[in-house]
């Protein structure tokens, strides 16, 4: 569980990014933080790695606070995966993949079998893995950068708005595969987005921050189309019209999920009770 | 003379036995000459390639960096080796201080823009795996700054080596030599000869560099 307490970021202009937030994120589930462009989720995650340190407050993962440990071994226990996937050019795509447990000093050959694997399992043709990024579609890339982020098999995992960058059906079979991969790995993972309907498709929880760095609310996709919690929330999620489209397409991808709800989803209650 | 006994001549004096031999031959004084061409241009990347990595990667003193380098850029080669020639004496110094001017520029600023310029997402990423300073700088920016830095070694390479003919003017030898004496005997043939020569050392240095660049440019780069 990743626990934020009191945390607040505070740039020295004045500004504040983050205010006093105190938020948990519970293992082996997916917790979306979603907001306007100025909310601070990006910063909140970039806190998690030590990309950014708050000004006040702790975060702690399992109990142990970030900021007592070296912050590139912290990184290399926690994977990471952002927008435009960023990876190395120079490198093929197993290398790409394998980045991480190279920097753990594992054996070279153990590091691409590692990474092969990983390939097939984010549905990329493992043929593709001598070729450079530059040859690959932005989905494929994206994939790989999934795949790099899950290379050293950490528990944590980071990603800032990993799909906003490709076009809306290849979104859509990334965001389907991510929830099959996480019902395999549950992972512990923030997940930031700007997409609503991105954030309650994807998240156990979701979590709703206003411009400032204020959390609005966080609860379940469910009782956030049911109870928005204020004004904003509401707002946010596209007033009534927006609601009712939320909640029809809610309902809709139960419809298409044989067995209802996924399959994970016992488990959220099983952790709440 | 028209142009085609110019070159006849010309070519002569390259052919001739005699000039291919010897502490005046041509072998002798293309060595001299890549010697100090080297020498120049190993002295400016062991400067420029250090400092230009640092400043693109700490972004810090950039301007600073890219002030200096315009300057050094419009200091006359051969009026600061004069320069040096009062200050010290004729030999090596005041050939190779003007060729390391010449040479520096390039390499840093070419350095500086490459590492600076590497994609931020590249960068964060780098860092969000947990890639130390250093490991970002080596394993990432250097690697995707190469066919920049490589660009800015090129240039440097060719203006060295075409540059490196002021080293007669310091009683040093090299290729620059056919080309003073020349112009001092009136002996065109050896002006034109000693010419060719530097420019087929130019066109030369500038082949090795496409070499190069296919043995330290990731093909993942080259497009």
């Amino acid at each position: 569980m990743i626990q934020f307490d009191g945390v607040t970021k505070r740039y020295a202009d004045g500004t504040v990014a983050v205010d006093d937030l105190t938020l948990q994120i519970p293992t082996g589930q997916i917790t979306v933080l979603v907001g306007p462009s100025g909310c601070g989720k990006t910063t909140t995650l970039r806190m998690i790695n030590r990309l950014i340190e708050p000004t006040s407050g702790t975060i702690t993962i399992d109990g142990e606070d970030v900021r007592a440990q070296d912050p590139a071994r912290l990184r290399r226990g926690i994977g990471y995966v952002i927008q435009h996937a960023g990876l190395f050019p120079h490198r093929t795509i197993v290398d790409n993949i394998a980045t991480v447990p190279y920097l753990l000093g594992w054996d070279k050959k153990k590091a691409r079998t590692t990474a092969l694997e990983l390939m097939e399992r984010v549905g990329l043709d493992t043929k593709m893995a001598k070729r450079y990024p530059y040859q690959l579609s932005g989905g494929q890339q994206q994939r790989v950068g999934v795949a790099r982020a899950l290379a050293a098999d950490p528990p944590v995992m980071l990603m800032d708005e990993p799909f906003s960058a490709v076009d809306p059906i290849v979104r859509k079979s990334l965001q389907e595969e991510f929830i099959r991969l996480q019902s395999e790995l549950r992972k512990t993972i923030a997940f930031v987005t700007h997409d609503i309907d991105e954030a309650i498709k994807l998240g156990h929880t979701v979590a709703v921050f206003k411009v400032g760095g204020v959390l609005a609310q966080h609860s379940t996709p469910d009782e956030l189309l049911a109870e928005p919690a204020d004004d904003f929330v509401r707002e946010f999620l596209g007033g009534e019209k927006g609601l009712k489209r939320l909640r029809f397409n809610r309902d809709l991808d139960r419809q298409d999920e044989p067995g209802a709800e996924r399959q994970d989803k016992p488990d959220v209650e099983a952790a709440e009770r | 003379m028209n142009l085609a006994d110019q070159i006849r001549a010309a070519w002569t004096w390259l052919t001739a036995s005699a000039h291919w031999s010897g502490g005046e031959g041509i072998p002798h004084r293309l060595l001299e000459h890549l010697g100090y061409s080297a020498l120049a241009l190993v002295i400016a990347a062991l400067i420029a390639l250090p400092l230009g990595a640092l400043v693109g990667h700490t972004g810090r003193g950039g301007f600073a960096v890219v002030t200096v380098a315009n300057f050094a850029r419009a200091i006359p080669t051969l009026g600061l080796l004069l320069l040096v020639v009062t200050v010290t004496s004729i030999g090596l110094t005041p050939v190779i201080i003007p060729l390391i001017a010449l040479a520096t520029p390039p390499i840093l600023v070419n350095t500086y823009e490459g590492v600076r310029g590497v994609d931020p997402d590249i960068k964060d990423a780098a860092r969000g795996m947990g890639m130390t300073g250093t490991g970002i700088l080596l394993k990432a920016e250097v690697p995707v700054a190469m066919p920049l830095i490589l660009l800015g070694l090129r240039t440097a390479a060719i203006q060295v080596v075409a540059t490196a003919t002021i080293a007669a003017y310091a009683g040093i030898g090299g290729l620059g030599r056919y080309i003073v004496d020349g112009l001092a005997r009136k002996d065109y043939p050896s002006v034109v000869g000693g010419s060719v020569l530097v420019v087929l050392l130019a066109v030369i240095v500038q082949l090795a560099f496409v070499g190069i660049r296919r043995a330290v440019v990731s093909r993942g780069l080259r497009n």
